[in-house]
């Protein structure tokens, strides 16, 4: 499993408001971010006055009667956090934000240059101090699920060998999870930490959750299956969307997008796959921006618009309803606090317009078959929980999917896929097999022939006589002892395989043939043993 | 979708209509137990006018049967499982009709298999099973009441204790083939059923297997080759649909 650095800003909207307003605030002011009527965050003055997320303003105003409100601003978050970060990848390239505040980021590389991950982790610190983070920490681990977890109890640098994931994550409180709904439900069953949660069976957990649900006890597990082998998504499922005129204001980008984000995400889903890591190409007259984004789970169409709309509000692209008290001037960003450089110049690069944004898939997760609605249906819902209690019962490989494949031979036409993996996509199906068989297809089709015997009418065994055809007329069919009268028959049909290959090259011969019962067989003369391939009844 | 399709799938809703209407007449069957539909052929020599939801038909060891059944299932929209059957030939599913995208294969269930036929019963409308040794009626009872209550339908090849009737090829006449030349090219069958509440068996013929095209099903196609005149007219009637509905995409 790949180990996982995950810086964390603690009360990021609170630093990203103080950086905006570009004023030194006191440390112990006591300031809150509201969404609404309600906290979202807040800065440790506050919190030791009594405030707490989720307290309404009044409730706020109460504890702690000098609070400073503002209203909160996911794009200034976003806008506040892309200078931080690059600042950070001065240090680190490849840092992967999941929301303002928090990022990920492979360690490998990092530990391997500043020998160790310890050290790598508290230069990346002390470089977030600089900058004014006093609070910021860091966490290392197995997968970024492991790691966001460290961070948050970090002070300020916490490292949880490879392997001790689970042991790790066992007494924090399902909370952690992020999902409030799965959370309150496991506490009303007696679930309170991630521990007891992972403890559960797989496949009740899937039966019970569903996928996301066994993805987030995979989570509680120490199983982050997200980052271990990033698997390079076909490039066909990347999507552009053009504007023309280009546009200059995020809400009309925002909009435009939306469709184009959501057949991304309906194209992935085709094939079962969900986005974890998504690139965003916003390209201009003169350049462009590019940057990746990491999702705690998957993207969704409304996620992509969002991280589009960070990424403009970062280059400074104003939406027209950013009435916030803090809202500036597109060209303030050159000048706000520790903003490098490369912002203003991507700015300008799209101050004509953004005339298309590329998304691409980074990384993606396959989804199983099942992610829910992607059938369109509850029955398939079902379905989908029934052939899974199945698997449960049997085994993966114990219920299978079939589709038609190229050959010759009728078994190795049939292509059995486990339920829930992907159908190979066979694109020689309609091509030409010669020696394969025009149809009626036989409706038993035995996994390997079943030896028969054959003779004629005079008792002998039928052999072939030449290329062309048999010693003698077929007129008896022995299987397992009984015998039957042949009625109708014909061939042979040569069957060669691997003709171009003389050590591989294989050749029999088929015939039909009807009984007396009026069942129809075809018949394989291999070598001078004679077999059953298929029937027709 | 090709018109072959869109036909069979209008045929096997009107014939649902039409055995609803006639079911609802007689009173026969308790309202909400639905009826799946069966070949057409097989449809009018049934009990119920196709597959009564909740029940278990037995059937001969003749896979092309049970691909028939199967088939007019999946036309009509259904799921399928196939249980316990490791040399069902999928190609000919495909050219009786058969989604290959909604139909499951459990070859080999082992001493399981019951346990696993209630699994899919839960969710999915035709599982057919081949089972492995004799059921017991108490077995046999309490997959029935699941059935029962998920509205599904068992196929078994084999034998089984209270099925609803029982299915079986007793000839088959197969053209195409000569003596030293030929194809097969067609199979029409006759079929006895032999229903649990009583009376004498009944009989149909049907195509069991025949040509196709690429992309093309001949459960769309059996009105010719029967010529059976109620299928023809049949056929008119899924013409005259198609056409409105044509008529309606166009305008």
């Amino acid at each position: 499993m790949e180990r996982c650095l995950v810086l964390w800003v603690p009360d990021w909207p609170v630093a990203a408001l103080v950086r905006a307003r570009g004023e030194t605030v006191p440390a112990d002011a006591p300031i809150a971010v509201l969404a609404g009527n309600v906290v979202v965050a807040c800065s440790p003055a506050a919190r030791r006055a009594g405030v707490r997320r989720g307290m309404r303003r009044r409730d706020a105003h109460a504890r702690a009667p000098d609070l400073r409100i503002a209203a909160q601003d996911p794009g200034r978050d976003a806008r506040e956090f892309l200078p931080v970060v690059d600042r950070i990848e001065e240090l680190a390239p490849g840092l992967q934000i999941i929301r303002p505040g928090l990022a990920a980021i492979r360690i490998r590389g990092p530990a391997r240059y500043y020998g160790g991950e310890l050290p790598a982790a508290q230069e990346l610190i002390d470089r977030l101090r600089a900058e004014g983070f006093a609070d910021a920490a860091a966490g290392v681990a197995d997968g970024r699920f492991t790691a966001e977890q460290a961070a948050r109890g970090a002070a300020p640098v916490l490292i949880v060998p490879p392997g001790e994931a689970a042991e790790f994550l066992a007494p924090i409180r399902v909370e952690a999870l992020g999902d409030e709904q799965l959370a309150r439900l496991l506490v009303q069953l007696g679930v309170r930490t991630l521990g007891e949660f992972a403890a559960l069976g797989d496949e009740h957990v899937l039966e019970r959750f569903g996928p996301a649900g066994a993805h987030l006890h995979a989570l509680a597990a120490g199983r982050d299956s997200r980052r271990v082998a990033p698997r390079r998504p076909p490039p066909e499922l990347a999507r552009e969307i053009a504007f023309d005129p280009p546009l200059t204001i995020a809400d009309q980008i925002a909009f435009g997008i939306r469709v184009g984000a959501e057949e991304f995400v309906a194209g992935l889903a085709a094939h079962r796959l969900a986005c974890t890591e998504l690139r965003i190409e916003l390209v201009g007259e003169g350049g462009g921006s590019e940057r990746v984004w990491a999702h705690t789970s998957s993207f969704d169409a409304a996620a992509i618009v969002d991280r589009v709309r960070w990424q403009l509000d970062a280059l400074g692209t104003r939406a027209p309803d950013s009435r916030a008290p803090d809202a500036r001037a597109p060209d303030a960003n050159a000048s706000g606090p520790g903003t490098p450089g490369s912002g203003s110049r991507v700015a300008d690069a799209l101050a004509e317009g953004v005339a298309s944004v590329r998304l691409s898939p980074e990384a993606v997760d396959p989804i199983g078959a099942h992610e829910p609605g992607l059938f369109g249906g509850t029955t398939d819902e079902r379905v989908h929980r029934a052939l899974s209690r199945v698997q449960a019962i049997l085994g993966h490989r114990g219920v299978l999917t079939a589709s038609i494949g190229g050959g010759r031979r009728l078994a190795e036409r049939t292509v059995l896929t486990p339920w829930g993996e992907r159908t190979p996509t066979r694109t020689d199906t309609d091509r030409p097999w010669p020696g394969s068989l025009p149809p009626p297809h036989p409706s038993a089709v035995p996994l390997t022939p079943i030896p028969v015997v054959v003779e004629s009418a005079a008792g002998a065994p039928v052999r072939m006589r030449d290329r062309t055809g048999l010693d003698a007329p077929p007129s008896r069919l022995r299987v397992d002892g009984t015998a039957r009268r042949i009625t109708e028959w014909a061939g042979p049909w040569p069957l060669v395989e691997h003709g171009w290959d003389p050590a591989a090259a294989r050749r029999a011969d088929r015939f039909q043939v009807v009984d007396e019962t009026g069942s129809a067989w075809l018949l394989l003369l291999d070598g001078g043993e004679w077999s059953i391939e298929a029937g027709y009844d | 979708m090709t018109n072959a399709t869109a036909v069979a799938q209008l045929r096997a809703r009107i014939e649902q209509a039409e055995r609803v209407g006639r079911i609802g007449r007689s009173g026969r069957i308790a309202a909400g137990a639905p009826i799946l539909p069966a070949p057409p052929e097989l449809a009018r020599a049934l009990p119920d006018r196709g597959l009564r939801a909740g029940s278990v038909y037995a059937l001969g060891r003749s896979g092309a049967l049970l691909t028939a059944l199967l088939a007019a299932s999946s036309v009509a929209g259904g799921w399928c499982a196939v249980v316990g059957i490791p040399e069902f030939g999928v190609e000919a599913a495909r050219d009786a009709g058969v989604d290959l995208e909604r139909i499951a294969f459990v070859p080999h269930p082992g001493d399981r298999w019951l346990s696993v036929v209630g699994a899919l019963a839960e969710a999915i409308g035709v599982v057919a099973v081949r089972p492995r040794g004799r059921v017991g009626d108490a077995e046999a009872a309490r997959l029935g009441a699941r059935l029962r209550e998920r509205h599904a339908v068992l196929l078994v090849q084999g034998a089984w204790p209270l099925a609803e009737a029982r299915l079986e090829v007793e000839s088959r006449e197969w053209t195409g083939l000569g003596t030293g030349h030929g194809l097969l090219e067609r199979c029409t069958a006759g079929v006895r059923i032999t229903s649990r509440r009583g009376g004498a068996s009944r009989r149909a013929r049907m195509v069991l297997a025949g040509p196709t095209e690429p992309g093309r099903v001949w459960a769309g196609r059996d009105a010719q080759l029967t010529g059976d005149a109620q299928l023809a007219r049949d056929a008119a009637d899924v013409q005259g649909l198609l056409d409105a509905r044509l008529q309606m995409a166009v305008g």
